[in-house]
Order: C-alpha cells, then structure tokens, then sequence
C-alpha cells in the first residue's frame, strides 16, 4: 500500500504494463513531454520513442493507426488528450474499432485503451472541459470506464489495459493530484461496482469525480443520521446492475448524480433499469442530478452553474427523506 | 513488348485472376438482380480488375491488405475463397464474416485481408496503423493499402498518407482513381492536381500508371514493394482505370456522358488488353478461352453452393460484440 496521486497510479500502470509485455505502447500528441497533463512523465526515458510515440495533432490518424496496429497484434493505448478532441477520430472509434470484431465475424480483435481526460476543472470552457462518457455506452463493441479514485485509476487502468476489447477510459482532469491509498495487488474486475458508503436511506450512484462528492454528501448525512449507500459504478458498460437493485431494494430511494448534462445521460439509464426492475420499492423516491443542457462556459460563476455538487446531493436526499 | 523477356506464365496468371474476378462479379450480380439473393448493395469493380491482380501480383500471403466497399477483386486476388465471400455476400453461414459483414466488410485473415470499409477513406489510416504494427514488432511484410479516387477528398487522406511517413511505414497508398466519385465525376469536385500531386507535397515517391494495363502495374508493383520490404520509404501509386458499371449493381449510371462507357468497353478493358498482349505472344486463343470457362464455371459454382448453404444461427446475433457485458442479459 502506498500513496499516489490519480496521475502517478495511471502512470505505474502503464509503466507495469509496458514492462509485462512488449505488445504495449502509447501513441499520443506531446507523449515525449510527458503529455499534457505529466501523466506519461518519464515513460519515453525508460521505453523510447517507438513505444510511447509522439504523434501529429491528427487525431483521426492517431486513433485509426492505433487501430491498424492493433489488429496485426500489438496493444496501443491511445491519448486524446482532451475527450472534446475524441470527437475528431469518432468515426475511427465507434465505425470502425468498436465494430471490427463483430463486423469482420470474430476474425478481429481490438485491443486498445483509449484515455480521453474529461470534465471541468478550472475555466477551459466549451471545448475542454465535456463529459461524454454516455455517448460510447451507445456504441456496441466498447467498454465505458470511468475510475474516481488513485486506487481504481490504478487497477482499472490495468484491467483495461489486459482487456482484448477496446475500452474507451475516462479520467477526470480535476483529480490528477488527487492523492488515496493504492494497493497495487487489488486486480479490478471490469463491470463491477466499488460501494463507498454503507447505508439503509438512500442509495446514491455515481462514477468518476461526482462520485467522490457523493462519498462528502454521505458524510454529512451521515451527521443528520441519514444513511446513504455510495455506489461508485466505475464502469459504465458493462455496469453492474446487480449492485444497484440489491441496494435500491435495501433503501427504497435512488439518487443518480453525474456531472454530464442530464438529458440523455447514463444516470438515465440507471433510473430506467431500477424502475423495471424493482420501481415498486422506489414509489416515485428518484431524483437525478446532472448538469443542465447548456454549454459549459468560460466564467467561473457561469461554470459553476453546470456543476452537480455535493451540496446539491445532499438536499436531494433530505428531500427524498421527506 | 519484349517478347522474348515476357513473361508468360505471369502474364496467363494475371488474365486467370482478372477473368476470376469478373466472373465473380457477373456471378454477383446475377445473384442481387436476377436470383434476389444478395440482399443488400454490391459495389462491383467491372473493369478495375488489372488494378486488384496487378497491385496484389507480389505480395506474400503474410503480407497485408486493406480494401474498399468496391474490394471484391482485391480480395480474391490477395487469395480469399470465392465461396466463402460469395456466402457472405448472400449473408451465409460459413461466409468470411459469418454472415456479419457482408460485401462492405469482407475480410479474411486466414489471408492478411484485413477488411473492406464501408466508409471511403476510413482505410487509410488504418491501413498506416497495421504498417506501423508490423514496424514495432519488427516484422518485414508490407501493407497494400488501397482507396479510391473519392477518398483523396477525405481528411485521413491526409492525416494517414502524412503518419507513414513521419514514421516511414512499409506501406503502398494505392488509389485506385476509376474516375467517379460514387455518381459524381471525381475531377468536378477535387481542387489541384489530385491525388498523386497531394501525396508528393507529403513527402511521397509517387507514381501515375494506366490501371488497366495489368502487365505495367504488376511490374511497377514488384519494383516498388521491393523497395520497400528493403526498409524503404513508403510510396504512393496513382493508377487510373475505368468504372464500367454504376456506383451499385442497381445504378444504370445514366449521369456519364454518352458513349463514354461503351468506348472504355470497346478499346480499354483490362481483360481484353490483355488477352491481346497474351495473343501477341503466341498464347492461344483456346487455352484463354478455358481460362475464361474455368473462371466461369468456379463461380457459378460457388455461388450455387453459397445459395445451398443456410443463413447462421440465430444465436449469433449476440456473439463477438464483446467478452464483458451481454448485449442481452446486462442491457435489459
């Protein structure tokens, strides 16, 4: 067990990986500096430039090449520096990567992780600063991650990394510092949930940054002898279903809280499996929290107005409680 | 010619894979129109044939090759089954794809085809990427890459021709220029001198042939991939042929000027060029026609044991999206 920040956790992973099997590299713009945000500081010093390549902004090439390499046998893990800038190669990843295997009739593997750095975090407005992550859980042939913590940035990227599939892995940009305990021998399993917070009130699911805010909103409520279930999803496909109803069943109230705009968002999803599936324990007990459908702006003020807080958790299971 | 330097036994293979791949086509075609069997769009490449048995002539079957929506001859000339594609083409059990992917996605890996695309340019990049697959472990084979004159107009024209060589791939851009970009003419919508001028400015040896005279390509093909495979540069093969039929089997291609299509029948079809340079050599006119009923006969063949074949499983349907997550079970 040591501690490590969100960065430093991905980048022993990959380090790890690299080590492990020759297969591995990494094909991103700026790699060589160690990335745009250090998270592959020092990589190019140990492994060179062929295995933690510096690529042209070419997005489009950086995600179809990595697939081409891919398919003849090595394992790439693509940078996209910003998920905004994903959506430059968006053809390469969901027409083509995600549909290999199917398409070509299981003759196909891709075996790649895509990191695509999302959210807000100070001021980049518009273009730098989305969280799409339910966009891929559309996409047949991907797996969706989302980690919250150093610990999973760790074991999950690992997973990924291992999985033959192609994993389209999200890390949030304002926890690179984010510093937690992680024990390198805990292996992840992808699709299954980690609960952070035990409780018989209200279950709350979250992933990535927000589910660290749901953890602070437990805790206050906590305080008010609300109990409240954290159930940090992790993974968004495949998502583990199970561990939501088995805890929804318990508490009999659902709060889903996602800082991606609500319409459409997988908090959605979660909500509509929930009330097939055990909706009579709910009666009517939801809410669902997420950013509003507007662009994310430049401001302060005005980006804080598109942030699902822990605050904004809180009153929503108070009211729940009513 | 240098008749005395020809040589012969190439040439007759290189009419056998022409006359294979238009009969599967005919055979194709007969099954989308007159058998209803092939239920959804066929891109043929009638009169591209020297393009696909030239360019593919020397490649080992280790190399690689990445293809188009219109990649029936590539295919078959990089050795794919007929009867495994023409069961993919009727979406058969036993098809290359199992059934999956149809004419636009035909791949065989038994082979290194590494897949058709139904999404013009996307190959290129990828086709860049299997290079640079093939660079970080090492290995000597080349990458085919081959396109069509509509996908110079695309970005990973680009952004793939500019990637193999930033890391100097062992890969042939091949753009197969057959003049029309789906039903528009491709000159009408391309500004500059077109797609050899751009890859040149990228930094790439190119070359412009007449794509329907398969003897030249096959040479030029041999020197280039050669070149290559000694830890070359990659190269780019601008080579201009001749769509004869519509952008589909169901396109009458009423949109191109009269006459211009029964011209390139009459005085420049790949099969019948080469037929007289073969004739010119002293090849008799009865062993071209028995590789012509050779040809016929293997797909007419194929395609009837393709129309006997079952469609798949059922149970299919939910195999090879992914190893976690159930499309059926966890999506519901």
């Amino acid at each position: 067990m040591a501690v490590m920040n969100y960065s430093d956790a991905a980048r022993k992973a990959v380090r790890e990986a690299m080590r492990a099997d020759d297969a591995v590299w990494c094909v991103g713009e700026d790699l060589g500096r160690g990335g745009v945000f250090g998270q592959y500081r020092g990589l190019q010093d140990e492994f060179g430039p062929a295995r933690i390549a510096d690529a042209p902004i070419s997005e489009a090439a950086i995600m179809g090449a990595a697939f081409g390499a891919a398919m003849v046998g090595t394992r790439p893990i693509v940078e996209m520096r910003f998920s905004d800038f994903a959506l430059c190669a968006v053809d390469e990843l969901v027409n083509q990567i995600a549909k290999a295997r199917y398409m070509f009739g299981g003759q196909s593997r891709a075996p790649m992780v895509i990191r695509q750095p999302m959210g807000m975090w100070r001021s980049s407005a518009a273009q730098h600063s989305q969280s799409l992550e339910s966009w891929y859980t559309h996409a047949p042939g991907l797996i969706v991650i989302c980690p919250s913590t150093p610990q999973d940035n760790y074991s999950l990227l690992k997973a990924a990394i291992e999985c033959d599939d192609p994993v389209v892995y999200f890390e949030h940009k304002n926890m690179w510092g984010l510093d937690g305990d992680v024990d390198t021998a805990e292996a992840a399993v992808i699709g299954e949930a980690r609960t952070r917070t035990h409780g018989d009130d209200v279950t709350i699911v979250s992933w990535s940054q927000t589910a660290n805010f749901a953890v602070e909103a437990a805790e206050t409520l906590a305080g008010e002898g609300i109990g409240a279930q954290v159930v940090d999803l992790r993974s968004l496909w495949p998502w583990d279903k199970n561990a939501v109803l088995d805890s929804v069943n318990k508490t009999g109230r659902l709060i889903v809280a996602h800082e991606s705009v609500a319409v459409g968002g997988f908090g959605a999803e979660v909500v509509a499996i929930v009330s097939e599936k055990v909706g009579a324990a709910l009666h009517g007990r939801v809410r669902r929290l997420g950013a509003p459908r507007a662009l994310i702006a430049y401001a302060p003020n005005l980006e804080n107005k598109m942030r699902v807080t822990a605050e904004m958790i809180v009153d929503a299971a108070r009211d729940l409680m009513q | 010619m240098n008749q005395a330097n020809f040589d012969r036994e190439r040439g007759v293979k290189l009419l056998t894979t022409m006359e294979r791949i238009r009969a599967f086509e005919e055979n194709a075609v007969l099954a989308a129109e007159r058998d209803k069997l092939v239920l959804g769009a066929i891109h043929p490449s009638f009169g591209q044939e020297a393009a696909a048995a030239g360019v593919l002539w020397p490649l080992r079957t280790d190399d690689y090759l990445i293809s188009t929506h219109r990649g029936h001859g590539h295919t078959l000339a990089k050795g794919a089954d007929p009867i495994a594609m023409m069961r993919e083409l009727l979406g058969r059990e036993g098809g290359c794809c199992g059934g999956k992917g149809g004419s636009m996605h035909i791949a065989d890996f038994n082979v290194n085809m590494l897949g058709a695309n139904g999404v013009v340019g996307a190959n290129i990049t990828i086709g860049a990427g299997a290079a640079h697959g093939v660079k970080l472990q090492g290995g000597d084979q080349v990458v085919v890459d081959i396109f069509g004159d509509g996908a110079a107009n695309r970005g990973p024209f680009l952004e793939g021709l500019n990637w193999a060589v930033v890391f100097q791939l062992p890969i042939i851009f091949v753009c197969e220029d057959n003049q029309y970009a789906a039903t528009t003419k491709t000159t009408s919508v391309t500004g500059g001198d077109g797609p050899a001028a751009r890859a040149a400015s990228l930094g790439l040896t190119t070359q412009t042939l007449d794509g329907n005279d398969v003897e030249a390509i096959t040479d030029a093909v041999t020197e280039t991939i050669t070149r290559i495979r000694n830890g070359g540069k990659p190269e780019f093969l601008h080579v201009v042929t001749y769509r004869q039929k519509g952008h589909t089997s169901f396109d009458q291609a009423a949109y191109r000027p009269d006459g211009e299509a029964d011209k390139q029948m009459a005085d420049n079809d790949p099969i019948q060029r080469q037929k007289n340079v073969l004739a010119a050599v002293g090849v008799a006119a009865d062993e071209m026609q028995a590789i012509h009923d050779a040809a016929q006969a293997e797909m007419a063949s194929a395609l009837q044991t393709a129309a006997d074949t079952p469609f798949p499983d059922e149970a299919l349907a939910f195999t090879d999206v992914q190893d976690v997550g159930s499309p059926v079970v966890e999506a519901f």
